[in-house]
């Protein structure tokens, strides 16, 4: 489970510190420390228990419709989990998950809540459709990344929009994401009746749903393994989520990132562009929102861009349903990869469960939401927590974290 | 466009707006009130989808709209008190807590639809009901007069709402904890009970517009609100977090909205642009919300939880 603090622990910290047996009693020390007192319990175990909390009352909610909650957990569990071919269908739907959740992380990390992944899914997705329709003769070692790029230059210009108007105009940028979302889903509606329409495909039949031609073969993300939907993508999820991890924790810009996150004003005094920071943040959240979008059209099993008119249309909610990833994995982009898989076999898992049983998969969505509910209620208890924690380290003159720690697990 | 400039078109486009306007308007007053005291709740459009549903499940099954909306209500009053436990006693981050009730929201109102209902049966709208008299003044009468009870309403909420927070002794605690929560405190003003309250009293709000969006068409679905709820946050932004302002704001979604439809039925917007004019009141929204931002002063306090001392 993803640690409260989001880089080294202090236990960490302190092992790294001596080496060899005196490393260790300090370990051991903390631990004793920790369980003498609410922290372990709050600090280590707030999120598992937040989940735990909310497939509970998921449960209970099951009951309450005449069926059996376990037989309905075990069909989602071996639904999402059991097998090979389980294993692969979440990993693959963890994907986009994983891409929008490192958006969100970025975004937070600046304390800029980007609420838009869902319209910046969808413009990834449709400036990468238009570039396999435009060239579509080109190798795969040139068209897939940039189908890719432009993927990621079209979901980082709308997140981009609402970044600005964040960062020179003080407009709230959670109102101004969401509407994104709804131009965004209108723009696809659009063009997908148009302009990128599948020109064979006859309206005259009633029930069709609007959808581009078949793209071209050279952009579709290769399966990586045989028998199974599993294709690059989660190479590529993988690699974004390690590149921000050390974007955010290794480099200046990083740095500057989680300043203004933590403090505008004392970033500003301390001369870092917070404007111009709070845009770029939102402006690489988007664009990795653009490559989940670009994930979803070009590793789909059709290999066209298709939408159902719908809010949440070829996206399956996944905008939304980042935020609920990110937060789960602490905000961090590696436990989001865990947090991506976890919640991705929710989703797989619901559609097992709901022919087991005949729960609709709307209760994932509900037990999402409650995860996020619980795990923001928790927030204050842990930071209280922390704050204890640290009064105890000053009083025993154990300070010797650099600002930088300070810094990073103050936003924790 | 001649078509469009007819006593009939035009008289019933108004109307149809002043309908489209009314959940916005509930959803949008409550908000106001909570803003004013401080709390950001953006759980608005999960509150309004299981109000929508709780009046459609109770009116299906009593056959009784009024019914329907007052448990609408007491869903919003109860999800209200939920909200306020998190932001107010826990002190949860508000923006990100209130898309957790979104998101809840979202999935259980379908999951409920679903199990419990099954097919979409519609259920009786609320009739409109003529104002004697006034119903007669000709074009006016038609387009403001001849609503439904639940539109008189929300419009007679604005003064109401406007006159409790600027007139009365409980509207100036409000503000008070708004502005100013430490000098409220100091003066033996409890933070906390201003500030469930308002929450309570916004979230039933939202649940009543959610009701009343439910009663326009009379059929539930996944997802009714299609970010209804969201709006009508940013039209508290948009009014400037007075009362009346927000009653422009609706008031211009809804004439927006009904004039695009209106187009669109009578073919000035050509058929393949649809969508694109569908994307007008969303980017208005935005527009606005970019040339308002920063001409009014919102609330000192809003989004931050009260902790004394600190």
């Amino acid at each position: 489970m993803p640690p409260v603090t989001t880089t080294e622990g202090p236990e960490t910290k302190n092992a790294g510190a001596g080496g060899g047996p005196e490393s260790a009693s300090r370990v051991w020390k903390y631990v004793l420390r920790s369980v003498g007192s609410r922290r372990l319990f709050l600090s280590w175990l707030a999120l598992p228990l937040s989940a735990v909390a909310a497939l509970i009352i998921g449960a209970l909610l099951i009951l309450a419709f005449g069926a059996n909650p376990l037989t309905g957990y075990h069909a989602l569990v071996s639904g999402a989990f059991g097998g090979s071919y389980a294993l692969a269908s979440t990993a693959q739907k963890a994907v986009p998950l994983a891409l929008v959740a490192v958006g969100i992380c970025i975004a937070v990390r600046a304390n800029v809540w980007n609420i838009g992944g869902e319209g910046q899914i969808v413009t990834g997705a449709l400036a990468g459709t238009a570039t396999a329709l435009a060239l579509p003769n080109l190798p795969t070692i040139v068209l897939l990344p940039l189908v890719l790029i432009a993927s990621a230059l079209a979901g980082a210009f709308w997140a981009g929009i609402a970044g600005f108007f964040k960062a020179y105009f003080n407009v709230n940028e959670i109102l101004s994401t969401i509407m994104l979302n709804l131009v965004a889903v209108q723009v696809m509606n659009y063009l997908l009746s148009g302009p990128l329409v599948n020109k064979s495909q006859s309206f005259a039949v009633t029930g069709l749903i609007p959808q581009t031609k078949l793209l071209s073969q050279h952009a579709w993300l290769p399966t990586i393994v045989s028998g199974t939907q599993l294709n690059l993508g989660v190479v590529i999820a993988i690699a974004v989520a390690i590149a921000v991890y050390f974007l955010l924790w290794r480099t200046g810009f990083g740095f500057r990132i989680r300043a203004v996150g933590f403090s505008r004003e004392a970033a500003s005094y301390a001369g870092m562009p917070v404007k111009r920071t709070m845009m770029n943040a939102m402006f690489l959240s988007g664009a990795c929102c653009g490559i989940a979008g670009a994930v979803l059209v070009f590793g789909s099993i059709s290999h066209r861009m298709v939408t159902d008119g719908s809010l949440t249309g070829f996206t399956g909610n996944d905008g939304f349903n980042g935020i609920v990833v990110a937060l789960f994995g602490g905000l961090n982009p590696l436990w989001s990869i865990l947090s991506a898989y976890l919640f991705g076999g929710l989703l797989v898992g619901g559609t097992a469960m709901q022919a087991a049983i005949g729960v609709p998969t709307d209760l994932v969505t509900t037990i999402e939401g409650l995860v996020v509910v619980l795990v923001v209620s928790m927030e204050y208890l842990r930071r209280r927590a922390r704050i204890h924690e640290e009064a105890d380290e000053v009083e025993k003159g154990a300070d010797r974290r650099t600002g930088l720690l300070k810094l990073t697990r103050a936003r924790a | 466009m001649s078509h469009f400039f007819t006593y009939a078109v035009l008289t019933a486009t108004v109307a149809s707006a002043i309908q489209y306007s009314t959940p916005f308007l509930m959803a949008a007053l409550g908000e106001t009130v909570g803003q004013r005291s401080g709390v950001l709740n953006l759980g608005v459009d999960g509150i309004m989808l299981l109000g929508a549903f709780g009046c459609y499940y109770v009116a299906l099954e009593t056959n009784n709209a009024a019914l329907g909306v007052l448990v609408g209500i007491a869903i919003g009053a109860v999800l209200g008190l939920i909200t306020a436990f998190m932001s107010v006693t826990l002190k949860a981050q508000q923006g990100i807590s209130g898309i957790g009730i979104f998101i809840f929201g979202l999935g259980l109102s379908d999951l409920l639809f679903v199990k419990l209902v099954g097919t979409p049966v519609p259920v009786s709208r609320l009739h409109p009901w003529a104002i004697p008299l006034l119903s007669r003044i000709p074009a006016i009468g038609r387009m403001f007069f001849k609503q439904n009870v639940l539109v008189y309403i929300a419009f007679l909420m604005v003064p109401a709402i406007a006159f409790v927070l600027y007139r009365t002794n409980y509207g100036t605690k409000v503000l008070a904890v708004g502005e100013n929560p430490a000098a409220a405190d100091s003066l033996g003003i409890s933070v906390a009970r201003i500030r469930y309250s308002t929450v309570i009293f916004g979230s039933a709000m939202a649940g009543l517009a959610g009701a009343t969006l439910l009663l326009l068409d009379g059929i539930f679905q996944q997802d009714l609100t299609q970010s209804a709820g969201f709006i009508a946050v940013a039209l508290v932004y948009f009014g400037a977090w007075r009362p009346a302002g927000v009653m422009s704001g609706s008031l211009l979604y809804g004439i927006v909205t009904a004039v695009v439809l209106q187009w669109k039925s009578l073919g000035i917007i050509p058929l393949s642009a649809a969508d694109l004019a569908a994307t007008a009141p969303a980017v208005i929204t935005v527009l606005a919300l970019v040339a308002l931002a920063g001409r009014f002063k919102q609330p000192a306090q809003l989004g931050k939880p009260y902790v004394r001392g600190a």
